[in-house]
């Protein structure tokens, strides 16, 4: 396994969109001030007629990227994860989900990637939010390679999709040959009686926590599940159903995400495993670096295998 | 489409609107009787969208973001058409796709609306694209006045002016009330030509419900050159019934037995006069 620190994912994206975009002239990326932040400066650069930039109004980029994909070009509306899809939900809830416009919608800087800029810039609720929308595909990729792959497959994805990056270098996790489909879980590390279950740059901070359990004799499962909806209740169901200890990571508040949709499942197919669920909880939350604030919420690599340990010997 | 069978068109486009709000009781009816002067002249007289090259990314383009106004559009559609009128008289049914607002599953339907304040950026889209493929098809966008209060309306024309989107075609359903009541009372939106002037639109007020007038105006080229257009066209809501013309109430009103049966006789007066 190479498990070097690759780029940022946000970099992996716009290098993969602008190569894509190369080729087919259809491609449209559409921006709200955001391609400085977006690393999309090469597209408009080498590409500026392939980009369309609304300025700060992203009710108006997601209601225009809809009205491009409903004359037949294949639309990527990139802007702050936080404000497009909180200042524009209702835009992606009626002019691409109900629509039903296969634009792919791209929230950069996601999570809490911004840190110290605070809580106004941090995107905490999408999963919660898009999940509860019909019709809206929702990806967080976890490296490098799933990056790359998410944008290639979104090109015949023909329904609608929110994708999610952050914005620090990650620790590319995948072997060579690996293969990528959206709603179909990547299993990082096979175990047997841990499950650490995780989306987007938190996968790096669990196979981490299994590097540290697998040195004091434990072998942890590791998922990434990059695709939050539609779930691949399959790959899940398989990785727990002989295991002791399932811990859900997750960059969003606990309610809504990943391990709110792991607790519905386990619960409704009566699955007796200790359970918790790490991610940002309900409170007026601590400021600091994404790094240190993952850290704080018990999502530090030790954390996470040390609960893993309290957890098994329960 | 000569002036006559549009002044046609138009009288019978209201019994079966009335109609079918009536029988299924429920409707916007009031605005759509606004409206479908507008939306009798572009579909009979410019837009050229027919069920046949519907599903061709090639022609020009008609976005209803008013869409509660949706009973005007279904009618006209019904006539062009799209659907069967049987179909049609199932609106409001269960599991019917007639519903009281546009949606897609609707043939003819280019974009679901209801939500406010929406339609306009999808037709900036929707114009952009034409204009990145340099192809010579239009955009039209019928607002409602009450919408223009909505923040996204104005996001979505200064993307329009910074294009140049002399393709787009934007035509505001000016009749002076919403919901709660008068415009200018709610949240005053004049001067709305000189807001859209400001906004870098070709401006021009016309009457909407005068079908000659209509069909010369949208049918003119831009009125300039790199510019949107908008049409501030003035409107009575709940034209051509008596006793519905710009009272409040009939904005989702639905006509009683007896009513319904006035409404009739008036327009059926209309008819004969216009056939007279």
């Amino acid at each position: 396994m190479d498990n070097q620190i690759g780029k940022a994912n946000l970099e992996v994206f716009a290098e993969t969109l602008l190569q894509e975009a190369k080729l087919n002239k259809n491609i449209v990326a559409v921006t709200s001030d955001s391609r400085g932040s977006g690393k999309l400066v090469p597209f408009g650069e080498q590409l500026p007629y392939q980009l369309i930039e609304v300025g700060i109004a992203e009710q108006n980029l997601v209601g225009v990227c809809a009205g491009l994909s409903a004359v037949g070009k294949k639309v990527f509306g990139v802007s702050p994860a936080s404000f497009l899809t909180a200042r524009s939900l209702e835009q992606i809830k009626n002019d691409i989900a109900y629509s039903n416009q296969p634009v792919v919608l791209v929230g950069i800087s996601a999570g809490i990637s911004y840190g110290q800029l605070g809580a106004t810039h941090h995107s905490i609720h999408d999963f919660a939010v898009l999940r509860a929308i019909n019709n809206i595909s929702i990806v967080s990729p976890a490296d490098n390679f799933e990056t790359a792959e998410v944008i290639k497959k979104s090109l015949d994805y023909d329904k609608p999709l929110f994708i999610r990056y952050g914005k620090k270098p990650t620790l590319n996790l995948h072997k060579e040959g690996q293969k990528f489909e959206i709603g179909k879980a990547i299993i990082v590390n096979q175990g047997d009686e841990i499950v650490l279950i995780a989306t987007g740059e938190t996968v790096q901070r669990a196979y981490l926590a299994s590097q540290i359990l697998k040195k004091e004799g434990l072998n942890a499962t590791v998922i990434s599940m990059h695709t939050i909806k539609p779930f691949d209740k399959e790959t899940f169901l398989e990785a727990v159903s002989n295991a002791k200890v399932l811990i859900s990571i997750e960059e969003h508040s606990i309610y809504g995400g990943l391990g709110e949709i792991c607790a519905s499942i386990i619960s409704q197919e009566k699955i007796n495993i200790n359970f918790k669920i790490l991610g940002i909880p309900d409170e007026y939350m601590i400021n600091g670096s994404q790094s240190e604030v993952l850290d704080h919420y018990d999502m530090a690599p030790h954390k996470i295998s040390n609960l893993a340990k309290a957890l098994i010997s329960k | 489409m000569d002036i006559t069978q549009l002044k046609k068109k138009s009288l019978e486009y209201r019994k079966t609107l009335i109609e079918i709000i009536y029988n299924s009781n429920a409707g916007h009816t009031a605005g759509s009787l606004s409206c479908i002067d507008i939306i009798n002249v572009l579909y009979n007289d410019i837009l050229d969208i027919t069920p046949d090259n519907f599903n061709s990314y090639d022609r020009n383009r008609y976005i209803q973001s008013k869409g509660h106004s949706v009973e005007a559009l279904y009618t006209v559609l019904c006539d062009k058409g799209f659907f069967k009128k049987k179909d049609l008289d199932t609106l409001n049914n269960f599991d019917s796709h007639f519903i009281g607002h546009p949606t897609r599953k609707v043939n003819g339907i280019e974009h679901n609306s209801g939500a406010l304040g929406h339609g306009l950026s999808v037709a900036v889209g929707m114009a952009l694209a034409y204009k990145m493929e340099a192809k010579p098809f239009k955009v039209f966008a019928l607002l409602g006045d009450g919408e223009l209060s909505e923040g996204s309306i104005w996001e979505a024309c200064t993307t329009a002016s910074k294009y140049q989107l002399d393709n787009l075609v934007v035509i505001i359903d000016r009749n002076n009330l919403q919901i709660s009541g008068d415009t200018e009372l709610i949240n005053p939106i004049e001067p709305l030509d000189k807001k859209f002037e400001a906004f870098g639109f070709s401006v021009k007020k016309i009457n909407g419900h005068d079908v000659a007038s209509l069909k010369e105006n949208l049918n003119a080229k831009p009125m300039s050159e790199n510019k949107p257009s908008v049409f501030i066209a003035n409107t009575i809501k709940g034209k051509g019934i008596s006793f519905m013309e710009n009272i409040v109430s009939w904005h989702h009103r639905v006509p009683t037995k007896n009513e319904y049966k006035l409404a009739i006789e008036e327009l059926n007066l209309e008819i004969d006069k216009n056939n007279g």
